[in-house]
């Protein structure tokens, strides 16, 4: 689903250059959960923003979904972000204006789906986080879990082969943490791959492999994973590690 | 995708409205001021006979002395004498011709209780009517034949017919002017001149002519000319040595329907000098002049430079008007960098933010246009309130509403474009903190 093959990331100023990811190599198969850790500054987020094709690399390659992403323009990285991948991002990022229906309609309307489509969709995708009875509410007028859940709705509602998660429950309580970590468990069950960064070793703990990275390398690979149960009705989808 | 950029458009201008409500009246304040000043030039110069300008012709004759020219950019005079007029009419060689000048006469009403008052018309021949179109509401005008007559008739102007007759059909009736009896054979509608082109020698915004009687009619009054006189010696004394004089005081018109007639006319006109020249008229070199009704117009400068200067400067207003929207959309897109940094992350090219952030600028150009409508509307009232000469040309027509609507919007998009672009640029990963 996502291989990375030493990848380097430097970022130039006039004065200094920063490695943020150097010869950093990684394989997340279909189907897969990965946690990635490491302590602050380590390439955490460097890496998730290069996977999440919201940033370019100085050198490497990079596959997503068998594609080389290198040397794709803005219209085809934006077309390949808004088909593949879907984001849930620590402090939700919904559109205070927009109600969660429309909130939820953000990325159908960049892959062009017709109007009834798009409403099929967004009635499930907040269905499926249970909230479909509120589309009509505005962010404000629900809890950090809740938002969470619609940030999720909206992720999914695109059907991504890879959901990307920053810190996904870094600004929940742990009651609406397990809640928003239980229903990543249920989409990955449901055969979506998941690469999630996390501080929190009981999060971690609960995805199939982990992953350390400490400045900009991957220093543990993790333990063989455990696929998801789509990936394993497929039986095809073993873990790799490059 | 277009409509989801106008609903995210309006959505957006309600989120901010101090800030929308400032651009808004910003681009309306420019737009107002342009428009104000450019309507009433856009009116004063406007075609007020597109269907025929190009076939209406201002005759000029260079009979001026030899000594000095008329005028020092070699134009020659802008009417022609008596003597001219009647050569040129008597000759007929246009499809139609009407020599004419300004009159005013004393009325006298029939109704006793209406004091007599002063009115100013036009004396001119009777193909006038079919060749400026003025509309009839009642008969209409006299012929030819009545010219050659020396017919004491008249058509009487909406005004003056609604003062003598309470806006009834006054056809048949009588009106004593200057003490004679004139038979109305015919009362004009409203006429929506804008200017009166057909004599700017004495002002192109001033009030319709009253009434219209017979060119040869007016002559046997011996009654001189309301208008502009110009001589460059002394005419002598009495009425005949004025209309045997060098004097210019007639406004000469020939309608020609096709390029050549017009240059066959032109070729008349220099043979016509060359025969004048013989009986030793028209020192100085040939130079007649078949003007069109548009170039007339601009020869006449019936736009001034003062009203010129006026719009350039409201443009100039207008553009500091959009430097200031410039600023407030750099700041309004500016604090939306987050919601791009998601849009983008969600899927959208830079081009679609690029789009979605132009259409919201349109959107700003559409309601500042709207505002700016009114504010033009409340301009042109102060402009007729200011100058009553100009209430003819101060007022809205679609065009210009369309141009005004069309102006803020352009003006808003061009606004817009830094902004824009800026907004388009925004690194997504910097903005999400993923």
């Amino acid at each position: 689903m996502l291989k990375m093959t030493h990848l380097q990331k430097i970022y130039r100023t006039h004065l200094i250059e920063t490695h943020a990811l150097r010869d950093f190599s990684i394989h997340v198969r279909e189907g897969e959960f990965v946690a990635v850790t490491g302590p602050s500054g380590s390439g955490k987020t460097t890496f998730l923003n290069i996977a999440g094709l919201l940033e370019e690399f100085t050198a490497g390659e990079y596959l997503l979904d068998g594609i080389d992403v290198h040397g794709l323009g803005d219209d085809g990285r934006s077309r390949l972000r808004n088909e593949k991948i879907g984001f849930i991002f620590q402090s939700f990022n919904l559109i205070p204006d927009l109600n969660l229906f429309d909130n939820v309609d953000v990325p159908l309307r960049y892959r062009r789906f017709p109007a009834g489509e798009r409403k099929k969709r967004i009635e499930e995708s907040l269905a499926r986080v249970g909230l479909a009875s509120r589309m009509k509410h505005y962010p404000a007028e629900l809890s950090g879990g809740q938002q969470q859940r619609v940030a999720i709705a909206r992720a999914l509602a695109g059907s991504p082969r890879l959901l990307l998660a920053d810190e996904p429950t870094g600004n929940l309580d742990s009651l609406m943490a397990r809640g928003v970590m239980e229903l990543l468990e249920e989409i990955n069950r449901q055969g979506t791959t998941i690469v999630m960064v996390t501080h929190d070793p009981e999060l971690a703990a609960r995805a199939h492999r982990n992953v350390h990275v400490i400045d900009g390398q991957v220093t543990d690979l993790g333990a063989e994973p455990v696929l998801g149960r789509a990936a394993l009705d497929g039986a095809t989808a073993t873990a790799a590690i490059a | 995708m277009f409509g989801y950029y106008l609903q995210l458009g309006l959505r957006s201008l309600r989120r901010n409205p101090v800030l929308t409500a400032l651009m808004v009246i910003g681009i309306a304040l420019g737009i107002a001021a342009s428009m104000t000043t450019l309507t009433v030039m856009h009116l004063m110069g406007s075609d007020p006979i597109p269907w025929k300008s190009d076939k209406l012709h201002y005759v000029q004759l260079d009979n001026w002395s030899a000594d000095q020219p008329y005028s020092d950019d070699g134009r020659p005079p802008d009417q022609v004498t008596y003597r001219d007029a009647t050569a040129l009419m008597d000759a007929a060689r246009a499809d139609r011709q009407a020599a004419m000048f300004k009159l005013s006469l004393p009325i006298q009403p029939e109704n006793a209780e209406v004091k007599p008052f002063q009115a100013l018309g036009r004396v001119t021949y009777a193909d006038f009517f079919p060749m400026f179109e003025p509309p009839f509401a009642y008969g209409g005008p006299w012929d030819r034949a009545q010219d050659a007559e020396h017919a004491r008739v008249v058509v009487l102007g909406q005004a003056l017919n609604e003062k003598l007759f309470g806006g009834q059909d006054s056809t048949g009736r009588s009106v004593r002017m200057g003490g004679i009896d004139y038979t109305v054979v015919g009362v004009l509608g409203k006429w929506n001149l804008r200017s009166r082109y057909y004599d700017l020698t004495n002002g192109a915004f001033v009030d319709p002519d009253e009434f219209f009687i017979p060119f040869t009619t007016g002559i046997d009054l011996k009654a001189r000319s309301s208008g502009n006189n110009s001589c460059f010696r002394s005419p002598g004394d009495g009425w005949d040595s004025y209309l045997a004089s060098d004097c210019v005081w007639i406004q000469m018109w020939v309608e020609l329907e096709t390029p050549e007639r017009l240059a066959e006319y032109h070729a008349f006109l220099d043979r016509y000098v060359d025969e004048q020249k013989k009986l030793g008229r028209f020192p100085r070199p040939l130079n007649n002049r078949l003007l069109d009704v548009n170039e007339w117009m601009q020869d006449q400068q019936v736009v001034s430079r003062d009203i010129e200067v006026q719009t350039g400067l409201a443009f100039a207003f207008l553009i500091v008007c959009l430097v200031n929207t410039i600023g407030l959309l750099l700041a309004k897109f500016t604090r939306k960098s987050s919601e791009v940094g998601l849009r983008r992350a969600l899927g959208a090219s830079r081009g679609e933010v690029f789009r979605q952030f132009l259409v919201e600028s349109g959107v700003v150009g559409l309601a500042g246009g709207l505002l700016g409508l009114l504010l033009t509307g409340f301009g042109l009232l102060a402009v007729r309130a200011l100058y009553p000469d100009y209430r003819t040309v101060a007022g809205l027509d679609w065009t210009m509403v369309a141009t005004t609507i069309l102006l803020s919007v352009v003006a808003a998009l061009l606004a817009g474009f830094y902004p824009t672009w800026r907004a388009c640029r925004v690194q997504p990963a910097a903005q999400l903190k993923m």
